[in-house]
């Protein structure tokens, strides 16, 4: 198993969040958690990728059958955890180039490989940037800074494929973009996953999931999972939306 | 009339600069009248409210030798405008002034940057003065670059006349040993539709400051006056700046960002006067700092002055740390906190440094920012 989650509790500022989560994730999966706005799926994401606001105040999470709470986040990004973030940060200043190798390159030392010099780094990025069909001009951009909303979501999926990440964890990654750039995003998606490696598509509307097709299905409600199924737990939500779930929660 | 007499230190000094030939009478005049004025004001003091967070007793306290250079350079009557009355310390300045003229002609443009590199040797002082003109409708790009590598004392001037339609693109740079004092000022002169577009790089010296009074003289005018001070140790860098809009629909952006580590220490003043007669304008003025260290410090104050309704203007100042949100960001991508630390700091000046339109300039720039960092970071 990949990831495991037990009766997970997390608190901001003292508020409960997540009240007693659990879930299973093994190698090769693509999971959906779905769930009202305001339910925690943005706090499940970023407590698995180690967000210091947020307090873990009882349960367990093993990754890979180690406990994950203990590492630091950069810790858990080199040992193949990636977040792609519901909204981007813009860091002014830094090429998106630059920032990926350094963040490459952490990742090979970590695993005892070759690193990457700036012009080798060039080439593999360019063959990864042809993933979520992303042109070349945006390397040498800062960060995020002056994209727009889809570019940037674009832009999180390449940082994802330039990492290889054993879990991704998808933040809502399929809000702010128009149908095009939702297939392009969703192909690229697809490109990336493996036998080796399992996707958390963490989404409100259903419509991602057209795209890329989960094995499991999660409503979270209320800081708990309250619903699981297949893939038509998904379409059943649209149809019903949230709030026969809701009441499950309560 | 009696002339109260305050500051001597550097009377046999000048005595030797009058009786150096070939000056023409009215700039001995002229020298004559600045080294009066220091005699009778001194050296700026912190009871002056200009120098309120600058104290140069360093510099007042030491006697800096003065080479008398027989080559009198060329300067023209434009000098005449330069204000070495704000004190004493450019009332100095131009009573030992060596000058440098440069014109570019009517309609031309210059590919090549003018370029000045001024590198001051130990317990020396030095006081060069640049008088750039633009002539309507000329573009040229001037380098102001600063260097030394022991304790001196640099005092230096620059005035800029941007006329009808010129475009001047201008670069200091001041990377002076930490030992180092350094004072300079820049005037610059903008008439009708023309452009000045400048960056100013702090990162040396023990103290230093940097004066800069820009002035919108004809309509139409834009100017950017941009910067960056990155100091650590216990450097001390001030940089006063007013910029004056006195005619309509000109426009002004100033940013000007810090990075404090250590003990060091930044002043930012930065006034804005918007006077009656000049509706139509726009001034945008910013000044963001980042701290390193508990023990870093900045005083920084942006003031607005308006006396004009039809008026588009903003100004803001920022104190603090690194945000949380974007360390996090990093962290989670796999770069561990040190970098991450070094990277959105280096990423913070670069967004001045990156201005730099010339590759080389910038390139030593970079390095210069990263070794501040300490980091092992390549371009
Ligand atoms: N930084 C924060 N400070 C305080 N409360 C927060 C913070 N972030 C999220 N919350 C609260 O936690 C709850 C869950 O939010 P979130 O995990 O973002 O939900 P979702 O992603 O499902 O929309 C909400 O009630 C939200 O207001
Ligand atoms: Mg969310």
């Amino acid at each position: 198993m990949l990831l495991e989650i037990k009766d997970l509790h997390a608190a901001i500022d003292g508020k409960e969040i997540l009240k007693g989560l659990n879930l299973q994730v093994n190698k090769g999966e693509v999971h959906a958690i779905m769930g009202p706005n305001g339910s925690g799926k943005s706090t499940l994401a970023k407590v698995l990728a180690g967000h210091p606001s947020f307090e873990v105040t009882k349960g367990e999470v093993l990754y890979e059958g180690k406990n994950l709470l203990e590492l630091e986040p950069d810790e858990r990004a080199r040992e193949g955890i990636f977040l792609a973030f519901q909204y981007p940060v813009e860091v002014p200043g830094v090429s998106n180039s630059q920032f990926l190798r350094l963040a490459y390159n952490e990742k090979m030392k970590h695993l005892g490989e070759e690193e990457l010099d700036p012009l080798e780094f060039n080439d593999y990025l360019t063959e990864k940037a042809k993933i979520v069909e992303m042109d070349k001009a945006f390397f040498k951009r800062s960060v995020n800074e002056g994209f727009s909303g889809g570019e940037k979501k674009r832009n999180e999926i390449l940082q994802m494929a330039v990492l290889d990440p054993k879990l991704a964890v998808l933040d809502e990654t399929d809000s702010g973009l128009d149908i095009d750039a939702l297939r392009i995003v969703a192909e690229g998606v697809n490109k990336l996953r493996g036998a080796d490696k399992a996707i958390i598509l963490v989404t409100h509307y259903q419509r991602l999931l057209n795209y890329i097709e989960p094995d499991f299905v999660h409503v979270l409600a209320g800081g708990k999972i309250v619903k699981e199924g297949g893939k038509e737990l998904a379409l059943e939500l649209e149809e019903k939306g949230y709030d026969w779930v809701k009441a499950a929660g309560n | 009339m009696t002339l109260a007499v305050k500051e001597t230190i550097y009377q046999q000094d000048f005595q030797a600069k009058l009786e150096n030939a070939n000056q023409p009478a009215w700039l001995k005049d002229l020298r004559e009248k600045a080294f009066a004025y220091f005699t009778e004001n001194g050296f700026p003091t912190p009871k002056n409210e200009e120098w309120k967070y600058t104290n140069i007793a360093e510099i007042s306290n030491f006697k800096f030798q003065i080479s008398n250079s027989k080559a009198e350079s060329q300067t023209g009557e434009l000098l005449k405008e330069f204000n070495f009355e704000r004190n004493g310390l450019t009332a100095l300045h131009l009573a030992f002034a060596d000058f440098v003229l440069v014109t570019i002609p009517k309609e031309t443009s210059v590919e090549k940057p003018f370029e000045f590199n001024f590198k001051a040797a130990e317990n020396e002082a030095n006081f060069p003065h640049i008088i750039v003109v633009a002539e309507a409708g000329s573009k040229a790009t001037i380098i102001e670059n600063y260097e030394s590598d022991a304790k001196s004392f640099t005092n230096s001037a620059i005035q800029i006349f941007v006329e009808d339609n010129a475009n001047v693109t201008h670069y200091r740079v001041q990377k002076e040993s930490a030992e180092a004092f350094h004072i300079g000022t820049t005037e610059i002169t903008l008439k009708r539709g023309s452009f000045y577009n400048s960056t100013n790089i702090n990162l040396g010296g023990r103290l230093s400051r940097h004066d800069i009074h820009l002035k919108f003289t004809g309509e139409g005018g834009e100017a950017f006056v941009d910067g960056l001070y990155m100091l650590s140790g216990a450097q001390h860098a001030d940089t006063h700046s007013t910029i004056d809009h006195t005619v309509p629909n000109c426009t002004s952006h100033q940013t000007y960002k810090g990075v404090l580590n250590d003990r060091s220490r930044g002043v930012f003043n930065g006034k804005v006067f918007v006077r009656e007669n000049a509706s139509g304008t726009d001034a945008q003025q910013s000044n963001k700092n980042l701290l390193l260290s508990n023990d870093a410090r900045v005083d920084t104050k942006p003031q607005l002055e308006i006396y004009n309704d039809d008026v588009k203007c903003a100004h803001g100042a920022t104190v603090g740390q690194l945000e949380e949100e974007e360390l996090f960001y990093l962290l989670s991508r796999g770069l561990n906190e040190s970098l991450a630390r070094n990277l959105l700091t280096y990423g913070f000046a670069e967004e001045i440094v990156n201005k730099i339109g010339i590759e080389s300039i910038k390139k030593e720039l970079d390095e210069a920012v990263l070794n501040r960092l300490q980091t092992i970071l390549e371009a």
